[in-house]
């Protein structure tokens, strides 16, 4: 008989409360009447959620001393918890997003069973504490994402984005599968600490597959050069999908490639730190000279959000406890700001019907105030501003980077900030400088319906961005203990 | 009491914000807060230890401790005079507002008292992080105030304003950054001097673009031509005085090596845009370029009694900065007063404004008359002071200094006689009314400020650094 493994149930709990909620979501499916089903599945997957992120704080303040459950297999400790909280998070605001928008009502109660799914995925991935089920949950909480891009079988953009997003996302996965066998090769262990403890020091097939794995995770990063999707997919997936992708498939590939790194390859640090250096600098550059150019609102969002993958992927290759402590607190703000963001441009849509350009949000900000001063803030708070969060954040990452002696990042992340100024500011102006009688299109047809959902999760985001910049001592306590059991 | 200083606008603004008002009661209660915020000050003036000097009213709450962050502020004499000067432009400004009444009033008064409290804020702030929250935060409505309600050109304008002034602001973060982790601490009272040449023009990038100092005062003519007259008025009153001082309060006195390594440039720069902004002032075809271009050539002059860092320079630097920040102001809303009446600020298409209109001649040519600074005027003492001050540093700059001087006789008495004397310009009807009582209102308590300082200018030259030595207050960094 196969011995088993001690199983602790507890430290699984908000993975399988996810999963829970896929499964009787989905069964709403064939259960529940037609009139009833998007609103029984829509709840289950925010009580999923909600009850996750219950399970995630339970968790967070009873596992001071980081423990690996199921053999290993699995990390219980605080900085898992505080990824899965985020990532509780921004999926319950998704739910708010996604409820009212139009396509969702044929696939709702499969929509939302999806998105649990790729949920649970991902608390399971920054809690995966060897390369197999790193793997595993990558795949897991990337299939959901695949699907949920093409869920809108009837738009086009959404199937031409999944089928990218399928593509090259397979490519990053299978690159990570490699890097993973070589470093497996090399140092005949699959968990974490046992990869560090081979210490294998420079040795080439561990180079190779830490190259792999790097890349790898920076597909999921969205980081440049490894962002060629980014733009199409997020422009093309419905916007509640995006929001979610954008603040909760970044959170985890950044805390995971963090604990990775750390924990895994500390005897490559001389290298990593410098690969991941150039790597940020590289989003940096990209995402914001492309996010110059771009018209269209979602696609300058996805620029934006390759470089912030820069920013924060300054924080991690400054390899030491401030990076760490500046990595998580960033994340908090900024999946705020993003979902905020795209919940906003999914307002729009929904009132005009077609694709949202910095020329059709003209007059927005003064039609609907609350709305516009949100993305006002979710702008600035991305540009790094006072009085958002995202300008603390911004102040932590330079000062782990100058900490760790690299002050040439300084400048370049000062530098991209300026630059970013001119697209995040531009949409400010579309939306409260120019008339509404410059826009050319009409509103499909009067007043937009109220949706409180919407509306009310783009007012948590704001909270969130603002009360961000404020409580700033009590999240970085929450990232410092989250990031104590990451050998540094 | 600081705190309140800072955070009774913010709170007046979220209340215009959120609250269903009509807009005169969104006027009514805009203006009603920024007298409050007047009564305030009077408050803090009062009970300021003027014979004690040093850090008052301070309070400090930790933000965030590991890299000691915290929430610190408080007031020397100097920075009393200049939340006055604050305080003061800004309720005139916003009188003014409501009663020309701008669109969108209850947005327009609430980033009108925002920027109050920013500006407060950087007056008061006593940490690094804190100070440069505040000093962006000055931005976001100065941006929105100009790009909504500017004229037709606003939106170059803005965004030249935002480039340069988050160019400079950004040098700043990374110099703080730099600064604060090097010292281990962001706290302005604790934190020690520094002899790091790239930290002091980190600082420096953005103080001399706020000022603005030359070359980097690109953004000022279109700025200040493209705001509605009371931003102007703001803009050049209040918000420039925040780059002198933090050259006051930060590059001179936390860097004294480098301070004295490049004095001669920043000298030089100072001297050069004093002559050129004059020049520029005597050419400029309209009302508000001629304000604009002086204001380049005071900030030089306020900028070059900075950097002489003795007692007579730093007194008068400060005086000056509350002169011409009441000057500016006046003149920025009598600009706007006039352009309302003929449609133009073109000085060729005005004049003959005095006839029939004593009130508007009488206010201008004050104002004026202070402005070019005869001698009893307080911005004669300013400015003489300034001058006695840079004589200590070489006679070359105060000779400089002696120039502008009659510069500004030229361009200030060129302005007037556009405005109000020569033959009745095509712009002027014969209908355009007089001052009404409601301008006066608003300008006249600005003027009286001015006369008020022209009979005891030692109000501020005297009480503004501890024991009234401005060199030895510098050197010893405030502490």
């Amino acid at each position: 008989m196969i011995p088993r493994p001690q199983v602790d149930w507890f430290a699984l709990a908000p993975v399988n409360a996810l999963l829970l909620a896929t499964g009787l979501a989905l069964l709403c499916a064939v259960l529940v009447p037609r009139p009833w089903r998007k609103g029984v599945a829509a709840s289950l997957c925010a009580l999923g959620y909600a009850v996750a992120f219950g399970f995630a704080v339970a968790l967070y303040v009873r596992s001071a001393h980081g423990q690996g459950v199921v053999a290993d297999a699995f990390r219980r400790d605080r900085l898992a918890q505080l990824a899965t909280m985020i990532v509780a998070g921004s999926g319950l605001l998704s739910v708010g997003l996604s409820y009212r928008e139009r396509a969702r009502e044929d696939h709702a109660a499969e929509y939302y069973s999806l998105l649990a799914a790729a949920g649970a995925g991902m608390a399971f991935f920054v809690a995966a504490n060897n390369l197999m089920t790193l793997f595993l949950a990558l795949e897991w909480f990337s299939i959901s994402l695949y699907i949920l891009c093409a869920i809108d079988r009837d738009r086009l953009g959404g199937l031409e984005a999944a089928l990218k997003y399928l593509v090259i996302g397979s490519f990053g996965s299978a690159v990570l599968l490699f890097g993973s066998a070589l470093v497996y090769g090399s140092s005949g262990r699959l968990d974490f600490p046992g990869i560090a403890a081979a210490g294998g020091e420079h040795d080439a097939l561990l180079v190779f597959g830490l190259a792999m794995i790097i890349a790898g995770l920076a597909f999921k990063a969205s980081a440049a050069p490894f962002h060629m999707w980014t733009p199409d997919v997020y422009e093309g997936a419905p916007t509640p999908v995006t929001a979610f992708m954008a603040a909760a498939t970044k959170t985890v590939a950044l805390v995971v490639m963090l604990r990775v790194l750390v924990t895994a390859f500390p005897t490559t640090a001389d290298l990593w730190t410098v690969a991941i250096a150039v790597i940020a600098v590289c989003s940096l550059v990209v995402g914001n000279f492309a996010a110059l150019v771009q018209r269209n609102v979602k696609r300058m969002l996805a620029y934006s959000s390759i470089s912030h993958a820069g920013f924060m992927l300054i924080a991690v290759s400054a390899d030491s406890l401030l990076g760490a402590r500046a990595l998580l607190y960033y994340l908090i703000p900024y999946g705020a700001m993003s979902i905020g963001a795209f919940a906003v441009v999914a307002a729009r849509e929904r009132e005009l019907g077609v694709p949202v350009t910095f020329e059709n949000m003209a007059g927005f900000g003064w039609e609907r105030p609350l709305l516009g001063i949100s993305m006002w803030a979710f702008m600035l708070g991305f540009a790094g501003f006072p009085l958002t969060g995202g300008f603390v954040g911004k102040f932590y990452v330079f000062a782990a980077a100058y900490r760790h002696g690299s002050t040439w990042l300084v400048i370049v992340g000062v530098l991209a900030t300026l630059v970013s100024l001119y697209y995040y500011l531009g949409l400010v102006r579309a939306m409260f400088m120019r008339r509404t009688e410059d826009l050319q299109l009409a509103p499909i047809g009067g007043s937009p319906p109220r949706d409180a959902w919407l509306q009310g999760s783009v007012v948590v985001c704001l909270v969130v961005t603002v009360g961000t910049f404020f409580a700033v001592q009590p999240l970085i306590d929450l990232a410092k203990h989250a990031s104590a059991g990451l050998p540094f | 009491m600081t705190t309140l200083l800072i955070v009774l606008p913010l709170a007046a603004a979220l209340i215009v914000w959120l609250l269903p008002l009509n807009p005169v009661s969104a006027g009514a209660l805009a203006l009603l807060a920024a007298l409050v915020e007047v009564g305030v000050w009077i408050q803090m003036v009062v009970r300021y230890d003027f014979a004690a000097g040093g850090l008052q009213f301070s309070e400090r709450r930790s933000w965030f401790s590991d890299l000691d962050v915290s929430y610190h502020v408080g007031v020397y004499g100097f920075s009393v005079w200049l939340i006055g000067l604050t305080v003061v432009v800004m309720a005139a400004t916003i009188a003014y507002a409501f009663w020309v009444g701008r669109e969108r009033v209850r947005a327009y008064m609430g980033l009108m008292l925002f920027l109050t409290g920013a500006v407060v804020g950087v007056f008061s702030a006593q940490d690094l992080l804190l100070f440069y929250a505040f000093f962006e935060a000055m931005l976001i409505p100065l941006y929105v105030l100009i790009g909504v309600w500017g004229g037709p050109g606003r939106m170059g304008a803005t965004l030249k304003f935002i480039i340069y002034t988050m160019a400079g602001s950004l040098l700043m973060l990374a110099a703080i950054v730099v600064y604060g982790l090097s010292q281990n601490t962001f706290d302005l009272v604790k934190i020690g001097e520094s002899s790091s040449q790239w930290i002091f023009l980190g600082f420096v990038a953005a103080f001399a673009i706020k000022s603005p100092l030359f070359p980097l005062h690109g953004w000022l003519p279109d700025a200040y031509r493209e705001s509605p007259p009371e931003v102007a008025a703001v803009l050049s009153g209040v918000v420039s005085k925040a780059g002198a001082y933090g050259f006051l309060r930060i590059a001179v006195a936390k860097f004294p090596d480098p301070a004295h390594d490049f004095r001669v440039p920043i000298l030089a720069l100072a001297a050069i845009g004093l002559i050129y902004g004059s020049l520029l002032a005597f050419r400029a075809p309209d009302l508000r370029g001629v304000i604009a271009y002086s204001s380049l050539a005071q900030m030089g002059l306020i900028t070059m009694g900075v950097f002489a860092v003795n007692d007579l320079g730093l007194d008068g630097s400060v005086l000056q900065m509350v002169n011409h920040g009441l000057v500016s102001a006046t003149l920025f809303l009598l600009a706007g007063m006039v352009e309302r009446r003929t449609l133009t600020g073109e000085l060729g298409r005005l004049g003959g404004m005095a006839r029939g209109r004593p009130a508007l001649a009488t206010v201008l040519i004050t104002t004026g008359v202070i402005a070019l600074a005869v001698p009893l005027s307080s911005a004669f003492a300013g400015e003489f002071l300034i001058l006695a001050g840079i004589f200590q540093r070489g006679w070359g700059w105060a000779l400089a200094g002696a120039v502008a001087i009659v510069l500004a006789a030229m361009y200030v008495l060129r302005l007037i006689s556009a405005v109000l004397h020569r033959e009745v310009g095509p712009a002027v009807s014969d209908a355009a009314l007089d001052l009404r009582p409601a301008e006066l209102g608003v300008t006249v308590p600005l003027v009286a400020c001015l006369l008020a300082l022209s009979v005891w200018p030692a109000a501020i030259s005297e009480h503004s650094f501890r024991g009234d030595h401005g060199g030895a207050d510098v050197a010893s960094q405030f502490k």
